[in-house]
């Protein structure tokens, strides 16, 4: 198990290091450097060099890597050279907002999908199983910014119940927050439990024709009863695996609802440096966006082994 | 058959009948677009600006009066064209990748390739256009390839998985014992056996592209106007919500079908193809 952990987290870090190097390089394949794009085409050289002294871009490759690298561990993202800002403010700011936004999209996604997974498999032979798997398979056709303005359409300008856009910190109040936190995290959640209700259903199935749950009912209990008590804790297995690994995309997805909602986010500010060739800032957050990606990963496969005790044995 | 074989090739059947139509749907509109389109769709008309549903413009007119249908049809080509490309790139790096890794699989050359698998999966296909439209600019050309790499490791994977399958039967062991080569083995043995499988995951990953472009044309940093793109029509639709709610539901509705079609289409032919799941749903 020690040895497990310590290869597996061994390959977290090369595979970190691997991407930050890709990450480096791309931002480096545009002909002139960072300092030209973000003067423009009309900059005289003057500048541009200015620029690249007072941000050592006139330095080797391998330099400004590693100063890169080393300023992002000791949490320093650098300077954008558009805003003249440090970057670190604007990532740790931003960050909240995304994680909160995902994070509570993914609870209620498996709120969803759980119970209708479930019983999409219980009844699966009968109009309810069939109608939930239709109404799962239309659901992942749906792109969440579709979800998103369907939800604005019905929930703002139709019953006027909720803000179409805006976000509110919790300490700014607890309703605020709420109401402005609801659409967002909806239309994420809906997308995903669809996603989610179909890996519940074939995990419960799965289960449903194990040995030791005919045994269970031979020795008296239900269908449902037998589920509960012995079945779901071995579904859960495969769906914590999948809800991880979607926790990822929904990271992603994020940056379009942050951006229909007008949310504050690390995809609001990802696409606004993008929009300003603002590169500095798009290579921070690109990097802080795929170690979480990588970061999750980890857990899923970690939690793998917490919860399946085979597994656990193998490594 | 059992009845219960029946009953999920009849439910197989439906999904790739519901899939092809809608499929059939897009391709047609798309090709249609070539010959003919209710206008030109560049065409601003001011004064028909913003007109619901009528016989004249059947899916109505957006805020330049340009043709709302007309930019449907053409939309439709730039999904596909996407589709194609970014799944084309995927599978011819991504299934010889796969192939080899599973026909060596305790050499170094697999684990390499497995490795750069896991790298790659560190950038989910939407992070990944996005990084290629700030580095190349935005378009419809970067996003093809940022979404054609970021669906590399999914064709490796079944690639490989598929490849030990094979690998292991005795067919391919006596081939190996008249001592065929590794490269004919390959091409004449294993890509026809796991020819279904890499199918499924096209259908998928062609689901996945259109998604993912649709998203990063909302975002702006797709395809560019004056081409017209469903995503972009979505978002240029934002501002006309409360008062004309239709120009952003055609193209969403549109998006949707083509998502729906494509995982339909991957659904029907894996229960056709994959024989363990007969009998299973």
């Amino acid at each position: 198990m020690a040895g497990y952990l310590i290869r597996r987290l061994l390959q977290f870090a090369v595979t970190a290091a691997a991407a930050s190097v890709i990450v480096f390089l791309l931002m480096q394949v545009l002909p002139g450097n960072a300092a030209q794009v973000a003067l423009g085409t009309n900059a005289t050289p003057e500048a541009v060099a200015q620029l690249e002294r007072t941000y050592g871009l006139d330095r080797p490759l391998p330099v400004q890597y590693l100063d890169w690298i080393s300023g992002m561990l000791t949490g320093d993202f650098g300077t954008s050279y558009v805003t003249r800002a440090p970057i670190t403010p604007v990532i740790a700011d931003s960050i909240q907002v995304t994680l909160i936004i995902v994070i509570a999209s993914m609870a209620v996604a498996l709120l969803i999908a759980v119970p209708l997974g479930s019983l999409a498999a219980v009844f699966q032979k009968r109009t309810l199983g069939t109608a939930i798997s239709a109404a799962s398979q239309v659901g992942i056709a749906v792109p969440n910014f579709l979800a998103a303005i369907i939800l604005i359409m019905i929930f703002s300008l139709g019953l006027g119940w909720l803000p179409s856009s805006g976000w509110a910190a919790p300490i700014e109040g607890f309703g605020r927050f709420l109401a402005r936190l609801a659409l967002p995290v909806l239309a994420l959640a809906l997308v995903q439990a669809a996603i989610l209700t179909r890996y519940v259903r074939s995990a419960v199935l799965e289960v449903m024709r194990e040995d030791f749950l005919r045994t269970a009912r031979a020795k008296g209990l239900t269908k449902t009863q037998a589920l509960v008590r012995h079945g779901l804790r071995n579904a859960a297995i495969p769906v914590v695996t999948v809800a991880g690994i979607q926790l990822a995309t929904m990271l992603i997805g994020a940056v379009v609802i942050e951006q229909v909602f007008v949310i504050p986010g690390m995809g609001s500010e990802l696409v606004r440096a993008v929009a300003n060739r603002d590169l500095v800032t798009v290579q921070g957050i690109v990097m802080v966006l795929v170690v979480l990606v990588l970061l999750l990963n980890l857990i899923v496969d970690l939690l793998y082994t917490v919860l399946d005790p085979r597994v656990r044995r193998a490594a | 058959m059992t009845t219960r074989l029946v009953a999920s090739r009849r439910r197989a059947d439906a999904s790739l009948v519901i899939g092809i139509v809608l499929i059939g749907i897009v391709i047609g509109m798309a090709l249609v677009s070539y010959l003919w389109t209710p206008y030109n769709p560049t065409q601003a008309m001011p004064a028909d600006r913003l007109q619901g549903m009528s016989a004249d413009h059947i899916f109505g007119t957006d805020r330049y009066g340009r043709d709302t249908f007309t930019w449907i049809m053409y939309g439709a080509r730039i999904t596909l064209l996407v589709g194609v490309v970014s799944v084309a790139i995927a599978a011819l790096i991504g299934v010889p990748l796969g192939v080899l890794a599973g026909m060596t699989p305790y050499g170094w050359l697999s684990g390499l390739i497995m490795r750069g698998n896991d790298l790659l999966l560190a950038f989910p296909a939407l992070l990944l256009a996005i990084v290629f439209s700030a580095v190349f600019g935005p378009g419809t050309g970067p996003a093809m390839v940022a979404l054609g790499i970021a669906s590399i490791p999914g064709f490796a994977r079944v690639a490989r998985s598929g490849t030990l399958q094979v690998m292991s039967t005795e067919y391919i062991m006596a081939a190996r014992a008249a001592n065929r080569r590794i490269g004919p083995i390959a091409v004449f043995h294993v890509l026809p056996n796991i020819a279904g499988m890499i199918i499924v995951q096209a259908s998928v990953a062609f689901a996945l592209a259109i998604l993912a472009e649709a998203g990063l044309s909302f975002l702006g940093l797709g395809t560019q106007p004056p081409t017209p793109s469903w995503g972009r029509m979505l978002q240029e639709s934002q501002q006309y919500l409360s008062s004309h709610p239709m120009l952003a539901l055609w193209p969403g509705l549109f998006i949707a079908a083509a998502v729906l079609g494509f995982n339909l289409l991957g659904d029907g032919l894996r229960d056709r193809f994959d024989p363990k799941l007969k009998g299973r749903d």
